[in-house]
């Protein structure tokens, strides 16, 4: 039977837990991907974590109106971080989605919603209202 | 009609296939009905809620509100699931012998069931939302037009339970002794795929700046909306234009819970 300690710490201490096990663990196939994995992924972790700051290089907006976009084309700048705030002015609901840009967020009736993209190379980046596809199109330029 | 059942059908089914797999994995445990139930009651009545604060919830930090959320209501669940997956590495084996000889009792499952049942609510919640949401974002318009709608939106939600009931009635067919080997690996999937729906929602509130880019289009193969995209999303995270932190969170997640399941299990048979 496993002890509320050790249950913790299976739980919330993977990597602690490794150390105590080094003795028995050479003989083990596992211990070459573990010892090698927990600080590669946590490396990774801080390095994707870096970017933290969630300043924006570009300001955009977007309207929803009559299940449609306005404008229904932004142009943003290439290679620089866009914060693009969308606002449904619908009595409805929209899903914004975006296969080419890998955006989906939900903007409640009335609601602004703030989506981040970029940097984007250059190109034409599609986008659509999932609730309302025929009408909702649209497309992010960047230039 | 069949629009609005589509998108019915999707979320409902991101929930159904979960709860399903879920329901599986605790099948012969005590009291493991009455868990799951609540777990989908608490989870319905927290969307609810949710759906109605929606859209003020929407505007906070600075129009990242909803994010947040997500990303809180994500992670706890994916420790649910990891927390699973470990608990049964240490008690797989006399579970499964004991399971197969009489019911399991409260005391050996319910450890791991409340953690299951969070989980189980916590899906529910998010894609309930959603649901709830779009349902009565059209309800408030024509009466005529809401009625179509309605229908095509129970449709897609009796769709989305059915298959389901199919994922839960086909995992109760495997033999009991292969039965956690089983649904440990399809946890660790929706593990994978609940980590991926993070690192999504972590780029798009700007919480992550890097790799927030596809890396690549598969949807003129498999889109994402297609019927078989939509069910491969459901059960595994299938996503037609995945970004690195996508790939780099999933295969992190499956590969962390996989080697912590092996660690316990470990552990477990020095004793």
């Amino acid at each position: 039977m496993s002890s509320p300690s050790s249950k913790l710490l299976t739980t919330a201490g993977l990597a602690a837990d490794r150390s105590l096990y080094l003795t028995k663990e050479t003989k083990m196939k596992t211990t070459h991907i573990r010892s090698v994995f927990a600080p590669l992924s946590m490396g990774l972790m801080a390095l994707a974590f870096s970017g933290l700051a969630a300043a924006a290089d570009f300001e955009a907006a977007l309207s929803i109106k009559n299940h449609q976009f306005e404008p229904a084309e932004i142009k943003v700048p290439a290679n620089k971080r866009v914060r693009l705030t969308v606002h449904n002015q619908d009595a409805t609901p929209e899903e914004f989605e975006s296969h080419d840009l890998n955006r989906e967020k939900v903007v409640p009736a009335g609601a602004k919603a703030v989506i981040f993209i970029g940097p984007l190379k250059l190109g034409r980046y599609a986008f659509m209202g999932e609730y309302n596809a025929a009408t909702a199109k649209g497309a992010v330029v960047a230039e | 009609m069949f629009a609005t059942g589509l998108i019915v059908f999707r979320e409902t089914l991101e929930a159904a296939l979960f709860v399903g797999i879920i329901a599986a994995a605790t099948r012969g445990i005590e009291r493991r009905s009455l868990w799951m139930a609540g777990g989908v009651l608490v989870g319905f009545a927290g969307a609810l809620l949710m759906a109605a604060g929606m859209q003020q919830v929407s505007a906070w930090a600075d129009g990242i509100g909803q994010d947040l959320l997500n990303v809180g209501i994500i992670s706890v669940a994916l420790l649910m699931l990891a927390w699973h997956c470990i608990w049964v590495s240490t008690h797989g084996r006399e579970m499964a012998k004991e399971a197969s000889q009489v019911g399991l009792s409260a005391a050996h499952g319910s450890s791991s069931l409340w953690a299951l049942s969070v989980a189980v609510a916590l899906s529910v919640l998010r894609e309930g939302a959603e649901t709830v949401l779009f349902i009565a974002g059209f309800m408030s318009g024509s009466t005529e037009q809401g009625a179509t709608m309605l229908l095509g939106a129970v449709m897609g939600l009796f769709s989305g339970a059915l298959v389901g009931v199919l994922i839960y009635l086909g995992l109760a067919k495997v033999k009991t002794q292969h039965l956690f080997s089983v649904t440990n690996a399809l946890i660790l999937v929706l593990a994978g795929s609940l980590a991926s729906q993070l690192a999504k929602t972590l780029n798009q509130a700007g919480l992550v700046e890097r790799w927030s880019e596809p890396l690549w289009n598969a949807s003129n193969i498999l889109s994402n909306d297609s019927s078989l995209g939509v069910f491969l999303h459901a059960l595994m995270g299938y996503d037609a234009s995945p970004s690195v932190l996508q790939l780099l969170f999933y295969a992190g997640a499956v590969s962390l819970i996989w080697i912590g399941t092996l660690q316990a299990h470990k552990r477990q048979s020095q004793r």
